[in-house]
């Protein structure tokens, strides 16, 4: 009876899976998630851990180094590959064909490509995001400028920058932060020009349609000065420029809806349009996935908790709270409908003309470079062309290191 | 054989369980970590610890990066902007807290507050007095009819704003230190004086500085150990997507973006073994020097 007592008591020894990601305006849903994942799966407690995103690809690759990751957590599209390819992660495909809760056909295919490595499903899909045209109402109507719609072009958008700056009164038209996936990685595809080539063997910043669209950012601190300067931004994040209706215009993507809702200041006072047309149409469109770690203690838990987060019960909170685009497209209009004041249509209407996030092995790394390089353009401390010029050098650098 | 017996190993025998936790906390983080430095500088890194041996190829690297050289001047002109100026406020401080004036335990209890704050708190609300747009700094200067400078993004004034929170926040170590040598300073030598007629400005520079000058070796000899590794006042304030960050960037922090940014942790222990050397050299200097200008009773 004793020894009964105690077998049963093992067997119900909780196991203790720490689930890692960075952004803390996700938390209250992923919290909801956990809590009803625990509810169906007695025994199986998860511990959530939130590092910021400044610290969080430091910290996750000290953690894998030293073999120390936590069960799940989640990858983007530019770090996956250094984990998938050095052997980080767990494969999927063997539990994926068993499991009855979902399947990879439930994901649009895009994103399900992107954490496949060498024929293995190492993610499942967590959500997409794309970029749209914030801007600020109150400021609009105040100058008598219309909104931002479809039919905005590049002109446009400048044209209304430089009629809502006031810079005697600290506010400016636009904040032109200097960022590949809400920024420039926009501009430089809506000027015909590419971060990277499809196979990853050539960069493409130093040409000149890259140029055009790198040139769209500078153009509006320095020509136009319709924007605050790289020193004014670096001061006061362009977020909470925005979000005291210092700046009328931001480009920024769909996981910040959620913090413009609850934002007392923005959210009653802001919506958002598709982006403006440059040459042509183009938004980066990038989507997470949550991993788990190859050498995990409790494979099966870890799985069993991926595998309710890629289900429709997960995917349905994620979606209803608006917290992000879940990644189950006949969830997205429960995700539009989630936040009635804003347009948030207008992130899924880009979808036809989306380009993916670039990635590569060592993506985390050029990229980091990339940002490097043009830091003193944006300060005005040298051209465009002379800072593309080395971050095409520095990126094939690393390129090239990846095919051998 | 004789003067060990068992008495002498049992007192030995307490002696080292009493020092152990101690000596095992230094062996294991501090002396194990360094002889890997001197390791691992020789090393070639790939991805997630993965290395091999390289011989000088990190050496080689150092000598054409241009990058860590401006770090080197970064950190050299950041020492000798806080080091003397903290030591003379030191001094001067404990000097003037050694008198007997009222609230002498609060003035003394305010100078040492900011050395037991959290640094990142310390950076944070600096950080705010510092905005140049909004912060309280520029506004009250702007009351008075000056524009205030870019403290954190300009490259001509973020030096001197990082060395004015240094300074700020090490006058109370560094004065606490300056107080215990004060006092030892016998109060014969001022009776001396006052009976010959001395001011209270000729006793402060030939009797108290004079016979300060061990306590003002000490001082100097920590002060720029640790100016030489400053990190996390950079770190915290300046951040590593700055338009200043070439501006301003120490050596360790360099250190710190090639060892956990860009995880190369050979050419970070590299440029730790190159710190180290920089340290010891100026040290063994100050050592030589110390029979010029220090008095010893």
């Amino acid at each position: 009876m004793i020894a009964a007592l105690a077998l049963s008591a093992a067997a119900q020894a909780d196991v203790t899976l720490s689930y890692r990601f960075w952004d803390l305006n996700q938390a209250p849903a992923i919290e909801e998630i956990a809590r009803a994942f625990e509810a169906k799966n007695p025994g199986i407690k998860v511990e959530i851990e939130v590092i910021p995103w400044a610290q969080y690809w430091t910290n996750l690759e000290t953690a894998a180094t030293g073999r120390n990751l936590p069960d799940i957590f989640w990858i983007n599209a530019p770090n996956f590959e250094l984990y998938a390819s050095n052997g980080m992660l767990l494969p999927l495909d063997d539990r994926l064909a068993k499991s009855s809760l979902i399947s990879i056909e439930d994901y649009p295919e895009a994103l399900a490509a992107i954490y496949n490595y060498r024929g293995k499903q190492y993610g499942i899909p967590k959500d997409f995001d794309t970029i749209g045209l914030w801007y600020n109402k109150e400021l609009f109507d105040a100058a008598g400028i219309a909104y931002p719609d479809e039919a905005w072009t590049w002109d446009d958008l400048i044209k209304a920058a430089v009629a809502l700056t006031d810079e005697a009164n600290q506010v400016w038209g636009i904040a032109a932060e200097l960022n590949l996936q809400s920024g420039f990685g926009n501009t430089v595809h809506q000027a015909g020009g590419y971060i990277i080539n499809e196979d990853r063997t050539k960069t493409g910043i130093a040409e000149p349609e890259a140029i055009e669209g790198l040139k769209f950012w500078t153009g509006l601190i320095h020509v136009h000065k319709a924007s605050p300067s790289m020193a004014q931004m670096t001061d006061t994040e362009p977020v909470s420029l925005f979000e005291s209706g210092r700046v009328a215009m931001y480009f920024t993507g769909s996981w910040n809806a959620i913090r413009f809702a609850n934002n007392e200041y923005t959210k009653d006072r802001v919506d958002v349009a598709v982006l403006p047309k440059g040459k042509e149409r183009a938004v980066m469109i990038h989507g997470l996935a949550n991993v788990i770690a190859a050498n995990t203690k409790y494979p099966e838990e870890a799985w069993k908790f991926v595998e309710f987060l890629g289900s429709k019960e997960a995917m349905e909170i994620q979606a209803k709270t608006g917290t992000v685009i879940p990644a189950y497209m006949e969830m997205t209009d429960l995700w539009v409908n989630s936040i009635p004041q804003f347009n948030l249509r207008a992130f899924m209407d880009q979808l036809d003309y989306a380009v993916p996030y670039p990635a590569s092995v060592r993506a985390g790394h050029w990229q980091q470079l990339l940002v490097d390089c043009l830091i003193p353009a944006w300060a005005g401390e040298v051209s465009i062309e002379e800072a593309a010029q080395e971050a095409q050098r520095q990126i094939q650098e690393v390129l090239d290191s990846e095919r051998r | 054989m004789s003067g060990i017996n068992k008495k002498k190993l049992q007192d030995w025998f307490w002696a080292y369980l009493m020092i152990l936790p101690t000596l095992a906390g230094t062996l294991i983080f501090s002396i194990w970590p360094l002889i890997q430095s001197f390791y691992l500088a020789f090393t070639k890194w790939g991805a997630f610890g993965s290395y091999e041996w390289g011989g000088t190829v990190n050496f080689e690297r150092m000598l054409g990066d241009t990058v860590l050289w401006q770090s080197l001047r970064n950190t050299i002109v950041y020492t000798v902007g806080s080091v003397p100026a903290g030591i003379a406020l030191s001094i001067v401080v404990a000097a003037l807290l050694n008198t007997k004036i009222r609230g002498m335990s609060t003035y003394r209890t305010l100078y040492f507050l900011p050395v037991v704050t959290m640094p990142v708190a310390v950076a944070m609300v600096w950080r705010w007095l510092y905005n140049a747009d909004f912060g309280l700094l520029n506004h009250m200067l702007r009351s008075v009819g000056i524009e205030g400078p870019r403290w954190l993004t300009d490259p001509k004034y973020a030096m001197l704003s990082l060395i004015i929170v240094s300074v700020w926040s090490s006058i109370g170590y560094n004065m606490v230190i300056f107080l215990s040598g004060l006092q030892g300073i016998s109060k014969q030598y001022y009776e001396a004086a006052d009976i010959d007629g001395a001011s209270a400005f000729v006793q402060f520079f030939r009797i108290t500085l004079p016979l300060l000058t061990p306590t003002i070796f000490f001082v100097t000899v920590t002060s720029l150990i640790s100016a030489f590794q400053v990190f996390e006042l950079i770190f915290t304030m300046i951040g590593i997507n700055s338009p200043v960050i070439r501006h301003t960037q120490s050596i360790v922090f360099y250190f710190y973006r090639q060892a956990f940014v860009n995880m190369d942790k050979g050419y970070a222990s590299a440029i730790a073994l190159l710190l180290f050397a920089i340290i010891m050299a100026v040290t063994i200097v100050q050592f030589r020097l110390q029979r010029r200008w220090v008095h010893y009773e």
